[in-house]
């Protein structure tokens, strides 16, 4: 195992985020905070409560993963999409470092980067609604999973990227309509009944629904569903990743 | 330290056997390659652009997956024992590609980290010092000039103590004064007791500072020699003659003797072999003088690899 291999990657890419701040975590944490604003207190004082929970309140977990899902995906993306496009990736490639070695230190430090964001967003909210954690072990088991498997999400669309536009293609045009319609802002008790069949076709329901039990034990689907489809996401990354690396996809002729 | 000694007589570091690839487009860019690379030389691949160098490296380094054959590094396989062997080795690619905002000692500690060696400050900055960089040690590498970018990559690649250098196409682009500079770098690599492999298109590189020189074209190794055995071997020798006054065409008695009359028609170009036993000059000269030509001047020049390298790439093709 290079370990100083892993630590060199992950310093260099904390280094990164670091020197981009304002852009890496203050933006992420003031557009939710908008959000906050927006739907939670403005909007949200007129709307009643959802299960039980203030509208407020409802939202919270929800956009704590809009956050973390594009925030992880962005990151990671753009972290192994750089090199690539500046040709720096020829020293990766050619150091004595295993997939996972690189794995660990390009998600590692995304998914550090992602968990920050959301923690921010958590205490950033605290100041907005009341908040409580009914399942805080769970809450950090999702958030963990959730930052680790769109991390590798990213990597492998900055893997495949070969320019700007394809890098933004997925986040913009998938990730993002999924998690709005994902029950970001509202129970799918809400829809008519045909689109909330629908909205069961939709993987970010079962992430989002798990998220929100655990801070409040209210759920669209249940939690041991949600749990296995999110770890199920995250294995089918890795493998995704594996693979790419072992055929040198997009990075070796 | 810069003393050639006989490369023969030291031990492979490097062992290219049947090495082949073959692009995914149908390109062959490497047929059948076999080389020997001793430890502590300066090797200059040569070739024209698309001859396979940069594949070669590339392949060697694990940038490219070779279709066939086999490379080990120090005795290691550079597939399967790609750990051992990657860390023997230290690149120093064509395109000057760094990061942008990266400090220049961030990104050479870096590299020592991704080849698994634990932080050394003191290492890197006298590796800094060694390449005159040590006063841009806290710059953006986006701020230096394409010189001290091309010191930067090598600083990165030699930042794990590589035993082995390739450096592909060093001085490609890069004007005169750096050009020598950058011999003068290698020079004191050399010293040190890396094995040093260039890539290069200039002869005039390979020329004045390999030890050996290969001469690649088409994916294959057409010849590959000690520097100056390849000159001897290959060199051919011209004997200028000049005359004192203007003929219109080479007089019979000479016809056979393949001389070349300038355009001016006052003197004749002989071409012959350095390693002949006879070179025929004697005979030459009598028979000029028989013919009643009067000489002015004589005068030699050995060809250069330059010459040796243009004919061999133009033989082939």
């Amino acid at each position: 195992m290079n370990t100083e291999a892993i630590k060199a990657i992950y310093t260099a890419e904390m280094r990164r985020t670091r020197n981009t701040l304002l852009q890496s975590i203050a933006s992420p944490v003031l557009s939710t905070c908008l959000y906050f604003i927006v739907f939670g207190s403005a909007i949200g004082s007129r709307i009643e409560s959802v299960g039980g929970v203030s509208y407020g309140a409802f939202i919270v977990p929800g956009l704590m993963m809009l956050s973390l899902l594009t925030q992880s995906i962005s990151n990671a993306s753009f972290g192994i999409f750089f090199p690539k496009f500046t040709g720096t990736v020829y020293e990766v490639l050619s150091a004595p470092v295993s997939f996972f070695e690189v794995i660990v230190g390009y998600v590692g430090a995304a998914t550090t980067k992602s968990l920050i964001i959301g923690v921010i967003i958590l205490i950033t909210a605290s100041f907005f609604v009341d908040l409580r954690i009914e399942h805080p072990f769970w809450m950090l088991a999702f958030l963990l999973m959730t930052c680790v498997a769109f991390s590798l999400f990213g990597f492998i669309i900055g893997l495949w990227a070969d320019n700007f536009e394809k890098l933004q293609l997925v986040p913009l045009l998938i990730i993002t309509p999924l998690v709005f319609l994902g029950g970001t802002f509202y129970s799918i008790d809400m829809l008519p009944p045909l689109w909330q069949k629908i909205s069961l076709f939709n993987p970010l329901l079962y992430l989002i629904s798990g998220f929100r039990w655990s801070f409040y034990e209210v759920a669209d689907v249940n939690v041991v569903l949600s749990l296995t489809m999110t770890a199920g996401f995250l294995l089918a990354c890795l493998l995704v990743v594996w693979y790419m690396f072992k055929t040198g996809y997009k990075l070796k002729q | 330290m810069s003393e050639t000694k006989p490369a023969h007589n030291r031990a492979p570091i490097v062992k290219i056997r049947g090495l082949t690839k073959t692009y995914g487009n149908g390109h062959s860019a490497l047929k059948d390659v076999n080389l020997d690379i001793h430890e502590g030389e300066i090797l200059a691949v040569l070739g024209p652009n698309g001859a396979g160098k940069t594949t070669l490296i590339s392949i060697i380094c694990g940038l490219v997956n070779a279709t066939g054959g086999s490379v080990t590094v120090g005795g290691y396989d550079h597939v399967k024992q790609y750990r051992q062997s990657r860390e023997l080795i230290g690149l120093v690619p064509q395109e000057l590609a760094l990061g942008a905002f990266e400090l220049v000692e961030n990104t050479v500690a870096l590299s020592r980290g991704l080849f698994g060696k634990p932080r050394n400050p003191e290492f890197v900055n006298s590796l800094l010092d060694k390449l005159s960089l040590v006063d841009k040690a806290d710059s953006p590498v986006n701020r230096l000039s394409g010189g001290m970018k091309r010191r930067v990559l090598i600083a990165k690649a030699l930042s794990h103590e590589p035993r082995v250098l390739f450096l592909d196409e060093p001085t490609a682009g890069v004007d005169v004064e750096l050009r020598k500079d950058m011999w003068a770098v290698i020079d004191e690599l050399r010293a040190d007791g890396v094995t040093i492999i260039l890539t290069t298109h200039y002869i005039e590189e390979a020329e004045a500072i390999a030890d050996r020189v290969g001469v690649i074209n088409d994916g294959e190794i057409l010849v590959i020699d000690d520097k100056q055995a390849l000159m001897d071997k290959l060199g051919k020798k011209q004997l200028v003659i000049e005359l004192r006054e203007s003929i219109a065409s080479i007089p019979a008695p000479l016809e056979h003797y393949s001389l070349q009359l300038n355009s001016a028609g006052d003197a004749l170009t002989f071409t012959y072999d350095v390693r002949a036993e006879r070179t025929g000059i004697t005979q030459l000269l009598n028979a000029v003088q028989s013919a009643g030509l009067g000489l002015k001047d004589l005068s030699t020049s050995q060809s250069s690899l330059e010459d040796i390298f243009v004919n061999l790439v133009a033989a082939d093709s």
